[in-house]
């Protein structure tokens, strides 16, 4: 088969045929491990097909004599001096060539496995990818690593090339063991290459020319592959998802900006913001320099919408039809690729970036961590997991404020996010609602109309939201048996492990809403019952409280246990705090016991008035026994066990 | 109905327009007065549907073609643009190790270092294209300098799924190239479609034409009869000459570009 060099033929008729070709272009990533020979492979890419300008391969062959090297093909692609003298490739870069068919772009991704971050940057934006083997290594870790990276992203579209078929003799046999291995590993990530080509890219055996030393091979050469694979297209017949970039205020319009990234409007649709749930009608898309505006717009276009009414609309919100919005959550699985300088573990809070949609994220959990070479997924331990630089595992993320996405096996546009740690975009993932429920009729009516309701929101929307049920955790015991130095670490530590948490006790309560109050049997009482109240009320609203008060009547606990049950059954935990007489009276820490038995404090629990001591409490910790860090954690458990999410 | 491609770079460059001024506090757009660089400020036109929200920079070496004066001070009225101008300091302050087009070129890269200094600009949009030159190929959309203004070409950001790296340390600054995924030809088809005004320089006198355009002393025209884009584009269709032939600065030695962009060059 012969071939002439196709970028540069003369066309008679240059509008046309200008048009229709830079309609066609296809960017493709080259990956595989290091040394394997992709920068072989493109510079005698660039060369066969007639793309190198005028006295480039002369030009480094030139060089080469200078530096007294030896010439390779893969000279032509290393642009910087630096990489010359490092004799590795280290950033992607693009490199343009053409097909008779089509323009290319090459992201040449680096083999070395310290520069994921910059495969991934240069993959992600092509729609097909070409993998190089080494014919006589076969398939290796970067290979492998690559190949998953690949599937990650998205794309679908890959051609193999098996190289350096030359020294192993074009031997038909080790050809098929390679291509064989390669296949079974990517079946596994549910992908069937497009072809796999037995190539020798020093030679250009197989890459734009057929070889005669492969009688045996029938398929495409490589560019025949990459002329084959089908273009992808922007997809408007899918539902309509626009992210709102911004909001402008341009002379009266209110104009709102976004690129739709998957579907179509058109004017008079009825549009809904997602998460603020508000509906318009779309009255107009703005066009410039010719005013009268467009009727409709589609999958990959930047616009502008003035709709029907004014809506107050934040950057971050997503725009669909009423009848296809995304899912809701403030919570949702992803399977992400870490790039992080510091490793991804859990209870860390990211910034999250989903479409234009920035938010504070916390890593709620670890669940797998993948060992790409062998696909293994050690399910990871809870809590004490973390994902490495470079390394893949499936996390789950937690907002505090509801999220507007989609799974990405319905929308890849918007089923994928990134990690920002500090300042650096440390991760990227996919998203999957595997295990967790929309949440939009939650937060929507019942009814078919997806108007915001805004008034009795359940108590599944909040504990959906914050992650845990709302409870009491009622404190009892003497004076110094550590109930407030418990709560109040105990506060800290479950704040930081993102609970909604607050402590009432005598400091925050005495002081204000029992101002009025005395030590009398009456009034003490009448604390306890107020406490008892506003306890309950922070339940409800979804909080977990820790009330420290002596409490030494049962009669006041059953009755507070009530008010707390009213709003949900299992909210109130009573929490014994033991300790005995003469711990306390030894540790004394606000010298009270001093006073007590001096006769200066009147009706002092313990001297000289009753405690009475819990029968059917939920929880004791025995401080006799346990420090303070062991009490606390001891409390902390107890309330993960009694009021997380997942226990349902 | 399928978007085209030109309409696709269109989009593109309008996101990314759009995101650096969602994200950026104090932004400014170079205008060089190229073809690139009027396409870019065509597209911010577009994005912001007949405005300029930012002030339009020109780093002026005062060496420039009387023909892109003219069209800086018709053009920046016309379009009623915020434009800021900065001069350059004399060559004799450049890196003497420098060959002597690159210290020409050089000159500029003080004298926008100069700018963003006194305009305090957080983000500053640059046409550049990948296909232009090599080390341009490897750039990042948002890329960010540091305080003395070196890009740090071996550790670049991630950057994937139009997710820029908008958040910065104090006293870096970002530039912005929203053109980065255009190529030439792309840029004179679009300038056609859109009727995009275009210095006279480009288009051939005297059987020559500016293919690119920078200071006049370093700047040589090519042989070529292309009086009209169609002509522009069918030339460029079959030349194997790269784009940058003209501009000396970029041949004198091996890295001479690479240098001068390590050090802040666009």
């Amino acid at each position: 088969m012969s071939k002439t060099p196709r970028k540069f033929e003369i066309f008679t008729d240059s509008t046309e045929e200008a048009g229709a070709r830079s309609g066609q272009r296809l960017d493709i990533a080259i990956v595989g491990h290091v040394d394997h020979g992709k920068s072989t492979l493109v510079g005698r890419l660039l060369h066969d097909t007639g793309t190198l300008p005028d006295g480039k391969v002369e030009a480094i062959k030139k060089m080469c004599e200078r530096r007294g090297m030896a010439f390779e093909w893969a000279f032509v692609m290393d642009a910087f001096q630096a990489e010359r003298d490092q004799a590795i490739t280290i950033d992607a870069a693009h490199i343009w060539f053409s097909t008779k068919k089509r323009d290319y772009v090459i992201v040449d991704a680096p083999g070395h496995r310290e520069f994921v971050k910059n495969m991934v940057s240069g993959a992600a934006s092509c729609s097909a990818a070409l993998l190089v083997i080494d014919a006589g290594e076969g398939v290796r870790e970067q290979s492998r690593r690559h190949a998953y990276f690949l599937h990650l992203l998205g794309l679908s579209r890959i051609v193999i090339a098996v190289n350096k078929m030359d020294a192993v003799d074009f031997d038909a046999a080790r050809f098929a063991a390679v291509e064989a291995d390669m296949r079974d590993y990517l079946t596994e990530l549910g992908i069937t290459p497009n072809h796999v080509v037995p190539v020798s890219a020093r030679d250009g055996d197989n890459i734009d020319t057929r070889s005669k030393k492969s009688p045996w091979y029938d398929g495409p050469t490589v560019t025949e592959a990459l002329d084959a694979i089908q273009l992808p297209q922007a997809d408007s017949e899918a539902a309509l998802r626009m992210p709102v970039q911004d909001v402008y205020h341009f002379d009266d319009r209110r104009i709102i900006a976004g690129r739709i990234e998957s579907g179509s409007l058109k004017i008079g649709d009825e549009l809904l913001f997602s998460p603020s749930n508000k509906c318009a009608h779309l009255q107009r898309i703005e066009s410039w320099p010719d005013s009268e505006g467009r009727t409709s717009a589609e999958a990959g276009q930047s616009v502008g919408l003035i709709m029907d009414e004014q809506l107050f609309i934040e950057c971050g919100e997503v725009i669909s039809h009423v009848a296809k919005p995304p899912l809701e959550s403030n919570v949702f699985r992803g399977h992400l690729f870490w790039l992080g300088r510091e490793p991804l573990s859990t209870g860390k809070q990211y910034k999250l970036k989903l479409g234009t949609l920035e938010a504070p994220v916390e890593v709620q959990s670890i669940d797998r961590v993948i060992d790409i070479d062998d696909l293994a997924m050690t399910e990871a331990a809870s809590g004490g997991a973390s994902i490495e630089r470079n390394g893949v595992g499936e996390v789950v993320l937690r907002s505090r404020a509801m999220l507007a996405l989609d799974e990405f096996g319905t929308n890849q546009r918007s089923g994928r996010f990134v990690l920002v740690d500090g300042y650096d975009i440390a991760g990227g993932g996919i998203i999957s609602m595997r295990g967790y429920p929309d949440q939009r009729q939650l937060i929507t009516g019942k009814s078919s109309n997806l108007t915001a309701v805004d008034y009795g929101i359940s108590h599944a929307a909040r504990r959906q939201r914050n992650g845990h049920k709302g409870g009491v955790l009622w404190f009892t015991g003497l004076s110094g048996s550590g109930k407030t130095t418990i709560a109040l670490e105990a506060e800290k530590q479950l704040f930081q492990k993102g609970y909604q948490v607050y402590v009432l006790d005598g400091d925050n309560v005495r002081g204000g809403l029992n101002a009025n109050l005395s030590f009398s049997p009456e009034d003490r009482a009448e604390n306890i019952r107020r406490v008892g109240e506003v306890a309950a009320l922070f339940a409800d609203a979804g909080f977990i409280v820790l009330t420290a008060f002596i409490s030494p009547y049962r009669s006041d606990r059953v009755r507070a246990r009530e008010v707390a049950e009213r709003h949900g059954k299992g909210a109130f935990h009573e929490v014994y705090v033991k300790a005995s007489l003469e711990t306390c009276e030894k540790r004394d820490p606000k010298g009270l016991y001093r006073k007590a038995r001096a006769g200066d404090i009147a009706e002092f629990t313990g001297i000289s008035a009753p405690y009475e001591a819990p029968e059917e409490q939920e929880l004791i910790i025995d401080t006799n026994d346990l420090s303070e860090e062991q009490s606390v954690a001891a409390l902390i458990s107890h309330i993960d066990e009694s009021f997380t999410t997942d226990d349902n | 109905m399928m978007i085209d491609h030109l309409e696709t770079l269109e989009s593109q460059s309008i996101y990314i327009i759009r995101e650096a001024y969602n994200r950026l506090e104090r932004l400014g757009m170079l205008w060089s007065l190229g073809k690139d660089s009027n396409v870019m400020l065509w597209l911010a036109r577009k994005a912001f549907y007949g405005h300029v929200p930012f002030p339009v920079v020109h780093v002026d070496t005062e060496k420039k073609f009387a023909e892109m004066y003219e069209f800086r001070d018709h053009f920046s009225k016309e379009w009623n643009l915020n434009l800021v101008t900065g001069l350059c300091p004399p060559i004799e302050e450049t890196d003497p190790t420098l060959p002597p087009a690159a210290r020409a070129a050089a000159r500029k890269t003080e004298g926008l270092k100069a700018l963003l200094a006194r305009e305090d600009y957080t983000g500053v949009f640059a046409g550049i294209r990948r296909d232009e030159e090599s080390t341009r190929a490897k750039e990042r959309v948002f890329s960010p300098r540091g305080e003395t203004g070196q890009w740090h070409f071996r550790d670049q950001p991630p950057e994937f799924w139009d997710q820029f790296k908008t958040d910065f340390p104090p006293g870096t600054h970002v530039r912005v190239h929203p053109l980065l995924h255009w190529s030439e030809i792309d840029v004179w088809l679009y300038t056609q479609r859109e009727n995009i005004p275009t210095v006279p320089l480009y288009f051939s006198r005297d059987g020559k034409r500016y293919r690119s355009l920078g200071d006049e002393d370093i700047t040589s025209p090519i042989v070529s009869e292309a009086l009209t884009i169609d002509e522009i584009i069918a030339e460029l269709k079959v030349t194997t000459e790269a784009e940058r032939a003209g501009r000396a600065m970029d041949h004198e030695a091996e890295d001479s570009f690479e240098r001068l962009r390590a050090d802040g060059y666009m």
